[in-house]
């Protein structure tokens, strides 16, 4: 039943043009870029504001721009004023790679801040090296890079998905794996590194079970189903997710409503913090598992200072705090004591200073920028509360030290990085000698 | 309240062997005092062995998290009022200092569980008892044997006794000291059981007699088949509650797009918007009528019917009825309307997904047979088939749904009858879009309420509707369970990515040898 010819009036057209442009002009306000005084230094922020990823990201721009604020209440940097330069790559990953260069050649930005997903980073990371630029990645991420123009303030793989599998190989007992992500590059190379790392242990292939999702997945009725059934072998089974973001809710109701409990076959996830769980009814979930470096539930003062300035902030007492945030506060104060101590803002000079800087982090300790550009980190497991907070119940003794190539896949198992002098290489085989990639003279 | 403490004491007392064992109790409450997991656990295991008459009262307090310690190590037990009692003595305290909660991990949550089955086996209410037998089948202790002996001996309820004698059979079979006779007949209990529970746990034993473990090999086995029989009838259950989903999502789209010819990219943000309605009102409900928050959903199924609706209508008069006749123009410009209701939804409400509650009566899962049937499934599916027969009686039966079909069918003659045919157009589009707004409230239950919401159907929606036939409901109902069930039985094959591009595959194929979808319409209307 096709439309029939309708009459319409020539204004429509004309019409349509207005929204047009009124959509372009909303397009433009948003990557409208501050032009500043030469009396200020520019920080770049690069995360999503619309698209998928926004439900992440904004939050990581407002904490960049509380950060700055409060340094520039602080009296700035070499006596000068911190200028926030914002734009919205708005999930678009090309864009990403648009929106960098934008921020290092059109804005002069000293450093940026930004990016989530390991796409969006793959994208820009060509543009930091070209420009030589510097960018802070504050998320936990697959590891296999070591750029000399990033850093990496999240965790890498050995400083959130091993530690974590160890925990429930020691503690409950766990002899079978499912690995479920979603398909892309980050649980795709986790999973990778998983499993090798696994079977190193013991665990027999038939003993692991690994399912990627589609993007933003919502009916997991079948792969849940066969989660339970991969657990009835008669051996305790846990679930490892790399279960992006928007796709973890209606996995998680899945779960309760199928009625597997955290006792029978817990779930152990490396995409899911205190933001995510404000989406969800959480009591179904209680005793599921988290890995990250830091929970919100922290005891110590740092993080209650920074909670309550975060709070207070976002004039929202409700607002949660969460990893890849304090990666960016970590991040942050390292930069600005790297330029403080090089007296410049220089990228070569900023580069080579924060490479054994060491700031206080907000789980009660000092996280250190080392020379393969990641940062040492306390592991925490954490449990879910029913108020949607962790509760953490294992911290590793110390800090862990980031392992950039992964000593469990083969291709890498001889490769660190070493950016300071005389290696300065982000690829060095320590069995030929030679510097495979990255190479920076 | 007070009464089921009352009777759970008398229990633990029954069970309770002797004095002799009051050292006991008290290391367990020490032991419990304690930020080390490990300790609690063995405080939690203590405490349930020792029989002591507060056992129940301090074990269920721990699994609430109303469990607090002092640094002096005594234990207090928080009340809803917000004053303590003392945990030992049941005193009330007025203001105990300085106190912690005593943190449970999973492990805990096991210990809990099994000592709290234990204790309850013998409540007066029916369900408890249930729920306790089931816990006591999982723990699987042979220290478990004497209580379920009496409380089968006592049992009256058919269903209650068969999961008891099953957590017998499983307490039998991890006891290192019963006889083989007894393993095998354990076995046979449990092979009847044949569920996955079950099936796990025959599949964890390990060194028994050779006989019971042929046994176990055969029960396995026969479990396995006969689960194997019942995942196709899953499968089909699965798919049709998929189906069940798009259908829902895409009824809205079969008015809009199937009836009237418009190809709207903004119909996913309808379902956005109903889904925040839900939202909103359940908001405003906690707020207000806190009584009535129950029904919530079923304020909300209504209310998102009109604010979609009263949205689409908006956005015909303002901007689709200018683009009649013009697809490609539709098109974008409905796309980009998609993008300023999602940004405008994300400045209003945040980009953060929204929690909205399931109502009790929604969550969890009931059995048949061999099928595991979630409740919020059902009811989707329920809801779904109930929007698609009030869809078309609308269509079918109302005066609106006649001159809807007249205006569709021959725009000028029906305007030459006397029918408004531009207010028509905009009452069928606000239909459409007040549909979409009720497969919102459905979608708010299984999905994130996010801006993003919408995005994620648009795409399945427009082929459900291109699938089944442009302009038929019984086409776009067949055409949403088709797909349903043909990705549900793919899914365990190919994977969730692979089975998706197969669909989508094997969408195109059919599209290029049925350009009109599975149920064409025929006639002249269908000429035009």
């Amino acid at each position: 039943m096709a439309f029939n010819e309708p009459t319409f009036s020539r204004r429509g057209l004309a019409r349509l043009g207005a929204a047009a442009a009124t959509i372009a002009a909303l397009g433009a306000v948003k990557s409208a870029a501050a032009q500043g005084t030469s009396g200020t230094i520019k920080v770049g922020i690069l995360h999503s504001l619309s698209g998928t990823m926004a439900i992440s990201e904004t939050t990581l721009r407002d904490v960049m721009l509380m950060l700055i604020e409060q340094q520039n209440a602080k009296g700035g940097l070499l006596g000068k004023k911190l200028e926030a330069v914002v734009v919205d790559p708005a999930s678009n990953w090309p864009l990403f790679a648009e929106k960098a260069r934008q921020l290092i050649s059109v804005d002069k930005c000293a450093a940026t801040f930004g990016c989530w997903t390991s796409v969006s980073r793959k994208s820009v990371l060509p543009v930091f090296e070209e420009l030589n630029s510097i960018l802070f990645y504050p998320v936990q991420y697959e590891g296999q890079e070591c750029s000399r123009n990033v850093f990496y303030t999240g965790a890498a793989p050995n400083q959130q998905a091993i530690p974590a599998v160890d925990y429930l190989w020691n503690e409950s007992k766990v002899k079978r794996w499912v690995l479920a992500g979603t398909d892309y590059v980050y649980p795709r190379t986790t999973n990778q590194i998983l499993e090798a790392y696994l079977i190193s242990k013991g665990v027999a292939k038939e003993d692991i079970l690994t399912n990627y999702t589609p993007f933003g997945h919502s009916d997991w009725q079948n792969i849940v189903a066969e989660i339970k059934k991969f657990g009835s072998a008669g051996k305790k089974t846990a679930v490892v997710s790399t279960i992006n973001g928007d796709a973890n809710v209606p996995f998680y109701k899945e779960l309760g409503n199928q009625g597997i409990k955290a006792t029978d076959i817990p779930v152990v996830a490396f995409s899911v913090g205190e933001e995510e769980l404000a989406g969800i009814d959480t009591k179904p979930l209680v005793g599921h598992l988290a890995a990250w470096n830091y929970f919100q539930s922290e005891d110590n003062a740092d993080n209650k200072k920074f909670i309550a300035a975060w709070k207070a902030f976002t004039k929202n007492p409700k607002r949660t705090t969460n990893d890849p945030m304090e990666a960016h506060v970590i991040g942050f104060n390292m930069w600005v004591k790297a330029v403080e101590a090089a007296g410049t803002t220089a990228s070569d000079a900023v580069i080579d200073a924060l490479i054994g800087t060491a700031v206080p982090n907000l789980t009660g300790g000092y996280s250190a920028m080392m020379p393969n550009h990641h940062i040492t980190k306390p592991v925490l497991i954490g449990e879910i509360q029913a108020d949607g907070q962790f509760n953490t119940v294992s911290r590793t003794a110390g800090l862990v030290v980031a392992q950039e190539w992964s000593p469990y896949v083969a291709d890498t198992k001889d490769l660190i990085g070493d950016w300071r002098s005389p290696l300065k290489c982000g690829a060095f085989n320590v069995k030929t000698g030679a510097c495979t990639a990255g190479k920076k003279a | 309240m007070r009464r089921f403490f009352a009777i759970l004491l008398l229990a633990a007392l029954a069970l309770a062997p002797g004095p002799s064992k009051a050292d006991q109790a008290d290391d367990a409450f020490a032991a419990l005092a304690s930020t080390s997991f490990d300790s609690v656990r063995g405080g939690v295991e203590q405490l349930s062995a020792s029989g002591h008459p507060r056992a129940a009262a301090v074990i269920g307090a721990l699994q609430s998290g109303k469990l607090y310690f002092r640094p002096d190590r005594a234990l207090f037990i928080k009340q809803d009022d917000g004053g303590y009692l003392h945990a030992l003595t049941a005193a009330a305290i007025a203001d105990p200092g300085t106190v912690k909660p005593v943190r449970v991990n999973n492990g805990i949550r096991n210990a809990i569980d099994a000592a709290l089955g234990a204790m309850r086996l013998f409540s007066p209410d029916t369900a408890t008892r249930l729920t306790a037998a089931e816990a006591v089948f999982h723990a699987a202790e042979a220290g478990a044997l004497p209580a379920l002996n009496k409380a089968i001996a006592k049992e009256s309820d058919p269903s209650v006794r068969l999961r008891m004698e099953q957590a017998r059979a499983a307490a039998i079979l991890s006891s290192a000291d019963s006889g083989e006779a007894d393993r095998i007949q354990a076995v046979s209990v449990l092979r009847t059981r044949a569920d996955i529970d079950a099936r796990g746990f025959l599949a964890s034993l390990s060194g028994q007699p050779p006989a019971v473990a042929d046994a176990i090999a055969v029960a396995i086995t026969a479990i396995d088949r006969k689960a194997q029989l019942w995942s196709v009838a899953q499968s089909v259950y699965y798919g049709l509650s998929l189906g069940s989903v798009l259908l829902l999502a895409a009824a809205g789209l079969a008015i809009t797009f199937g009836v009237m010819g418009v190809i709207n990219m903004a119909h996913g943000e309808m379902v956005m918007i109903g889904a925040y309605t839900t939202f909103a009102v359940q908001q405003f409900m906690r707020a207000h009528t806190p009584g009535m928050y129950g029904a919530s959903l079923l304020f909300a199924v209504p209310l998102a019917f009109m604010v979609s609706g009263t949205v689409g209508i908006v956005i015909e008069r303002t901007l689709i009825r200018w683009l009649y006749g013009r697809p490609l123009e539709t098109l974008l410009a409905t796309w980009g309307l998609s993008l300023v209701l999602q940004q405008g939804v994300r400045t209003i409400f945040g980009a953060n997904n929204k929690d909205v509650d399931t109502p009790s009566w929604m969550s969890g899962a009931t059995q048949l047979g061999g099928l595991t049937l979630t409740w919020n499934r059902m009811y989707i599916i329920l809801f779904s088939a109930i929007v698609l027969a009030a869809l078309m009686a609308a269509l079918r039966y109302t005066s609106l749904g006649l001159r809807m079909r007249a205006v569709t069918q021959n725009r000028r003659m029906a305007a030459a009858m006397g029918i408004r045919t531009p207010w028509i157009d905009a009452l069928t589009f606000g239909l459409g879009s007040g549909v979409a707004g009720m497969a919102g409230v459905a979608l708010s239950q299984i999905d994130n309420v996010s801006p993003n919401l919408g995005q994620s159907y648009i795409i399945d929606s427009f082929m459900v509707v291109v699938f089944g036939g442009v302009g038929n409901l019984w086409g776009t109902t067949l055409g949403a369970l088709t797909l349903g069930i043909t990705n549900k039985f793919l899914e365990p094959v190919a994977g969730a990515v692979m089975a998706k591009i197969v669909v989508l595959v094997l969408l195109i194929l059919f599209i290029q040898r049925r350009p009109r979808g599975m149920f064409p319409l025929k006639g002249r209307a269908a000429e035009s």
